[in-house]
């Protein structure tokens, strides 16, 4: 008679007895488990806590289960365990631990993992004595485990070392989306973050992290990933992986044929499975083999659909493919992303959070033909034709067949017509990506469309390849748009390039995609001719500089004059003199001023309380420090800024995009003036800041603005058109109410560090100097079109004839 | 009978094709005749007058290249007309009408004629 001997009495363990008996094992089964209860349901452990669930697995006749016991040493020669309890097979079913990092403080008294009924149990008793609780990991477990602590009414903080949440299931844009949604929940989330010491003498008073402080709490819960057991399997010298895990072959043998090993400990193709699914298949295939059978397992899909805090998320097949298509819809908190071959063929898996809707239908469809094309499976928010019936606009009770009737009687063509016939839309404002779709049903152009060459606004190109990683033209217009532009969409896409990868704006195909501006690092003049402006930050500039400025107009005979915002422009210059000019320039220490680019102009300033009777704040400093952190950072438009060292404005701050005016306490932020053509003065945005916050809160409104904003739409007119206005501002920048700002904060780190001068970068560079000629076949020939006069001892453009109109 | 010299094309050389940027234009002084010549994202090769007839300055070939309904084009960089490469008809205003030049590579040599 065969002497089957299982060691861990988890879902594995009881699967394979179960197994076993069902299918008619004539030998003897004997299962030793070192926790003080029989095997349980530890998928569904949560539910011990919050609702009390009875989770033990009925008992299996005919088997013999010891609790409490734990095996210590196997002795493959004698084929025992714990030195006495024989086997003629032995089924290691140890399952994993979780993992603990080493930090200080981490055995104080209210320390927990989250594995078992009696960790479970442990953690409600010191939750009665709490009043806040951190868990350590933003994986599936660790979300599961926060969302308990809310569940015992501890006010609960998420620390995740990865900068997003499940790093394991989704990618960055489904984590960020995942992040608001917990945050929504009032759950508070650290990414980016480690642990540095948990505080406390004998119970555990907080968490220090690295760079966030110390977060207070009273309860701690580690969830920061699973070791494998295998700790006995290497005391009997099995072969084990280099990470861990206890290596099997397709019919779980060990590399001892006597033992097998299945369920979370089990390495099978150099694969832990984390899984109870394929845990279970493993079993199956050990009870057959263990009955002569030839069952083989050969991996298993990780696919997982879960609803975790109330969040859809789902994820299938592969994680990465050659192409991908993403929708991200921040406002309702949806994110998905398909993940298809390079002929865009083929689905190869995805990613859903917030709505796992397609999850059902797309994962049988892994690895075969796309049923449709891939934006229409994610782009469209219903994939398939409403029918006339179905209700679009529940707020206001609004029918598909209403909106169309109402588009057909009134000529309607944008969504604006359709929610002023119909209301729907007008409430809370989710139904208007339906309401276009019926439009376009309907045969109306909604055009939010740049140009010909893409359908998509420029917040939805800059999403695009933000998330999708494009760094081309050619592969952005190629995957998603038609043609091959034109002089509207290729400078947006040149700016959206400059603003998240900042590389130097003349750098290979980026050349072809500047307006002339952009391509001569200099503004075109109304005869052909360039003006020159050197960054002058904060207006500030040396008496030195001040003469090479002078000195280098004189020789080139330059047109000069001082500029609104504060400094210097010389005008007159042909394209073949920018390169000497410069050179002059940036040997004395100039740098480009941006004049010609849509980026950051200047930050004006008075001369505030370093030398004003009235200044509270020192005005220069600021502007010279914003200026310098904002130079380059390319937008949806220029930036201009202006910082007055108190009440009284003399920098006029409230007229530019963000402007900073003193107070007694700290700094005023104003956002959303303009001069121009439709002067409005700027909204008071953050009041009585320090330097610190007044920045930070800087950098996310003109990262926010970047990424959201339509081609060549100023701060203010963005801001008028941002549902729920200022308010709504202050919520995404300072409350973080989108869960972005830490992307935001990234972004503009990463522009100050790579920020580096156009001017300086071009004289160093042969190849880019080349195209500073007039004439290809006769680089040193000025333009004989050129022409001047002279008015009050300068130079002025003769005047050009033109095409009468 | 005198029979009549056949007009003779005179190529003038102008650049290597290497030195044009794909989707960029370059201006080359032809017997005092200022000519843009492009190289578009397929390889094809246009020139045209480099004087934009609506602010009569020669500027043309620092616009930007790209297409409209699949015509190759360039737009002003003064106040954005376009005009297709091809024909020199300015899309946006189809009365104005610029030159084109026949244009070819020889031995990887840009050559453009004015006459
Ligand atoms: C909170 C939570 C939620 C989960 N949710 C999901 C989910 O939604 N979906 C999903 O697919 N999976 C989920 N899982 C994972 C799933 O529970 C595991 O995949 C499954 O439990 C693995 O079963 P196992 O028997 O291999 O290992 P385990 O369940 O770990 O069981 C191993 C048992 O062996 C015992 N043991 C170990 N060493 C010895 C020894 N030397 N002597 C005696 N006994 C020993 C252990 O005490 C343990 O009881 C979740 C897990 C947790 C903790
Ligand atoms: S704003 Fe105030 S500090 Fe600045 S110059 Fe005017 S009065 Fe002086």
């Amino acid at each position: 008679m065969t002497r089957v001997l299982i060691v861990g009495n988890g879902p594995s363990a009881h699967r394979l007895a179960e197994t076993l008996t069902t299918r008619g094992f004539t030998g003897s089964v004997t299962i030793l488990g070192e926790e003080p209860r029989g095997a349980y349901d530890r998928v569904a452990l949560t539910t011990h806590l919050t609702e009390g669930r009875d989770l033990m697995y009925p008992e299996i006749p005919g088997v013999t289960t010891f609790v409490d016991t734990k095996v210590v040493s196997i002795e493959p020669a004698a084929k025992t365990v714990n030195g006495t309890i024989p086997y003629d097979v032995l089924v290691l079913a140890t399952g994993s631990a979780p993992f603990v990092p080493p930090v200080p403080g981490r055995d104080l008294d209210g320390c927990h993992v989250y594995r078992t009924i009696d960790d479970l149990d442990a953690i409600r008793a010191s939750a009665k004595t709490a009043t806040a609780g951190v868990v350590v990991g933003g994986g599936l477990l660790g979300l599961e485990a926060a969302d308990a602590l809310r569940g015992l009414g501890l006010q609960t903080h998420i620390v995740e070392m990865s900068p997003w949440l499940m790093p394991r299931q989704v990618d960055e844009g489904g984590g960020a989306v995942l992040k608001r949604h917990v945050e929504a929940l009032g759950l508070t989330v650290h990414t980016g973050s480690g642990v540095t010491r948990i505080e406390g003498d004998d119970r555990v008073t907080g968490l220090l992290t690295p760079d966030k402080g110390v977060i207070d709490a009273q309860v701690v819960v580690f969830s920061a990933g699973i070791r494998p057991r295998d700790e006995l399997a290497r005391g009997a010298g099995l072969q084990v992986g280099e990470r861990g895990g206890i290596v099997v072959d397709d019919g779980m043998r060990t590399s001892d044929p006597s033992i097998l090993a299945i369920g979370e400990c089990a390495l099978h193709n150099g694969q832990i499975y984390g899984l109870v699914a394929p845990c279970m298949t493993m079993a199956e295939v050990a009870a057959d083999r263990i009955m002569g059978g030839s069952a083989a397992f050969t991996g298993a899909d990780l696919s997982t659909k879960l609803k975790l805090l109330g969040v859809e998320v789902a994820q299938f097949g592969a994680m990465a493919g050659a192409l991908d298509v993403t929708y991200l819809d921040p406002v309702a908190g949806v994110y998905k992303k398909l993940f298809v071959s390079d002929d865009a063929s083929t689905l190869l898996g995805g990613i859903c959070v917030g709505d796992a809707a397609p999850y059902a239908t797309l994962r049988s469809f892994v690895g075969s033909e796309l049923p449709a094309a891939p934006s229409d499976l994610l782009f469209s928010p219903v994939a398939v034709e409403l029918p006339g019936d179905a209700p679009v606009c529940s707020c206001n009770n609004v029918t598909k067949n209403d909106v169309t009737a109402a588009i057909k009687e009134h000529n309607l063509t944008d969504v604006a017509g359709v929610k002023a016939c119909t209301r729907a839309g007008t409430t809370c404002g989710s139904c208007v990506p339906l309401l276009k779709k019926i439009l376009t049903e309907s045969g109306v152009d909604t055009g939010t469309g740049l140009c010909e060459h893409f359908t998509h606004s420029r917040a939805e190109l800059f999403t695009i390849v933000q998330v999708r990683g494009i760094t081309t033209f050619t592969q952005l217009i190629d995957e998603h748009g038609t043609g091959r532009g034109c002089d509207i969409c290729k400078p947006v896409v040149a700016s959206i390039l400059a603003s998240l990868h900042n590389g130097h704006v003349l750098e290979g195909e980026q050349a072809a995609l500047q307006d002339t501006n952009d391509h001569f690092l200099a503004n075109l003049q109304k005869n052909g001719t360039y003006s020159i402006v050197p960054r002058i930050p904060g207006g500030e500039i040396t008496p030195e500089k001040l003469i090479v400025i002078g000195e280098v107009a004189r020789d080139f005979g330059l047109y000069t004059k001082i500029t609104g915002g504060q400094r210097i422009d010389l005008f007159g210059a042909r394209v073949e003199e920018l390169p000497r000019i410069w050179q002059r320039l940036v040997d004395a220490g100039f740098e480009s001023g941006h004049a010609y680019g849509k980026a950051l102009r200047t930050v004006k300033s008075c001369v505030g309380s370093t030398w004003c009777r009235y200044g509270v704040q020192d005005s220069v400093t600021l502007a010279i420090d914003l200026e310098l952190r904002y130079r380059g950072l390319r937008s949806p438009h220029k930036l201009k800024s202006a910082v007055s060292g108190c009440a009284r404005e003399c920098a006029e701050a409230r007229s530019k995009d963000f402007g900073i005016i003193a107070t007694e306490k700290g700094w005023n932020l104003y956002v959303g003036g303009n001069g121009g053509f439709t002067p409005r003065h700027a909204d008071l945005l953050v009041q009585d800041v320090d330097t610190p916050t007044l920045i930070r809160t800087i950098d996310r409104f003109l990262m926010f603005y970047i990424r959201t904003a339509d081609r060549l739409q100023r701060t203010s007119a963005w801001l008028e058109n941002l549902e729920g206005g200022l308010d709504r501002l202050r919520e995404i920048v300072m409350d973080d109410a989108l869960g972005i700002c830490a992307d935001l904060d990234a972004q503009m780190a990463a522009h100050v560090a790579t920020y580096a001068d156009e001017w300086r970068a071009t004289l160093d560079d042969p190849v880019k100097l080349r195209r500073f000629v007039s004439f290809v076949n006769a680089p040193g020939t000025p333009d004989p079109s050129i022409t001047f006069t002279t008015e009050r001892d300068q130079i002025k453009p003769e005047i050009l004839q033109v095409t009468s109109r | 009978m005198t029979t009549m010299p056949l007009p003779q094309r005179v190529w003038e050389a102008v650049c290597p094709l290497s030195d044009l940027l794909p989707e960029r234009g370059a201006c080359a002084l032809i017997g005092g005749e200022q000519v843009a010549v492009f190289r578009t994202h397929d390889g094809s090769l246009y020139a045209i007058g480099n004087r934009d007839p609506f602010s009569g300055a020669y500027i043309l070939s620092r616009g930007i290249v790209g297409t409209r309904n699949g015509e190759p084009t360039v737009a002003s960089p003064m106040h954005k007309q376009v005009f297709s490469l091809t024909s020199g008809v300015c899309l946006d205003d189809p009365g104005t009408v610029i030159p084109t030049f026949p244009i070819r590579v020889t031995m990887g040599m840009v050559e453009v004629s004015v006459k």
